[in-house]
């Protein structure tokens, strides 16, 4: 027999990540390195780290890292691709990273077309610190920080990163994508293998939005999660490519 | 004579059943037996009915399940 699925080699043999059952950080890991490993870039790959549950697959990722100061990671990113214009370089955030404390060095970033990848986690929800609310937690949704639901008036309405970046002139690439099932886990490996081939190209900014899970947080089982985040967050959060060019 | 075939890596697996639901053909479960963490990891309950279609490696997070499949 032919062996036709198995881990990549961007992650450390016989590694056990230190992400939670059932989280996706684990599974977009695994199709980045998966993608890594198709395009032959292993050896050529820095990624650039942000603060957060992200923060574990230092760990877990056998390539070159540099962890980023909180929300940062856009602006090192910018800096290392410049001065090593031929490395495939990504910057793997979640939602507070990103969305929040360097909301400022995203748009920047991506407003001046640097050439690199952006993945973007966005489980709405603090993981690492205890599951505070986020720039992009639904309306209603109890959090330790919003314990009677998240109220427009008083916290404002959940962040569209895709919808925000595509308001921009410089972006290359900019999607959306869910690894709730196995459909979409292919759909999100193709746009994350679409992202990459940009940056080779040269093209510019490309960016790639993962709508994913907490179990912890959201205090579910893994498998309600995959319900809730199908029929709810995939609501207020619809896939798709917002920009292609 | 089954088409396909799974291993997994037991040690890595946080039985999240993501694998178990999306099996077509009912191949994964879990049984009493946990691992040095604590998880009841998944094995193969019917391995003669694995047509290795990969789909349950595909959802696994952790990637823990490495697929075989007859003249792939």
């Amino acid at each position: 027999m032919e062996k036709i699925y198995s881990r990549a080699s961007g992650i450390f043999e016989g590694a056990v990540s230190g992400f939670c059952p059932g989280c996706m950080h684990s599974t977009i890991c695994k199709i980045v390195t998966q993608v890594i490993d198709e395009l032959n870039m292993t050896d050529h790959t820095c990624f650039i780290q942000g603060v957060g549950c992200c923060g574990l697959s230092i760990t877990y990722l056998d390539m070159d890292t540099i962890s980023a100061p909180h929300g940062r990671a856009c602006a090192i990113a910018s800096a290392f691709k410049r001065c090593a214009p031929e490395t495939l370089v990504f910057t793997y955030q979640g939602d507070g990273d990103l969305a929040s404390i360097g909301l400022a060095e995203t748009i920047s970033a991506a407003n001046r077309g640097e050439n690199f990848t952006v993945i973007f986690v966005n489980n709405g929800t603090y993981g690492m610190t205890g599951g505070q609310m986020a720039p992009t937690t639904l309306v209603g949704t109890k959090t330790t920080t919003s314990p009677y639901g998240r109220d427009p008036g008083e916290h404002g309405y959940p962040i569209h990163m895709c919808e925000l970046l595509s308001q921009l002139s410089a972006p290359a690439y900019i999607a959306r994508v869910t690894c709730a099932d196995v459909p979409n886990v292919r759909k999100a490996k193709a746009a994350v293998k679409k992202a990459f081939e940009y940056q080779l190209a040269g093209k510019g900014f490309s960016f790639v939005e993962f709508v994913t899970n907490c179990p912890t947080n959201w205090g579910m089982s893994p498998l309600e999660t995959l319900d809730y985040v199908r029929d709810t967050v995939l609501n207020e959060f619809p896939l798709g490519e917002f920009r292609a060019k | 004579m089954a088409k396909g075939k799974v291993e997994i890596y037991s040690e890595a697996c946080k039985s999240c059943r993501y694998c178990v639901i999306t099996c077509p053909k009912n191949v994964l479960g879990t049984t009493e037996a946990v691992n040095q963490k604590g998880y009841q990891y998944v094995v193969a309950l019917r391995p003669e009915d694995c047509i290795g279609c990969a789909m349950c490696a595909t959802i696994c997070p952790d990637g823990v399940i490495t697929v075989y499949r007859e003249g792939a």
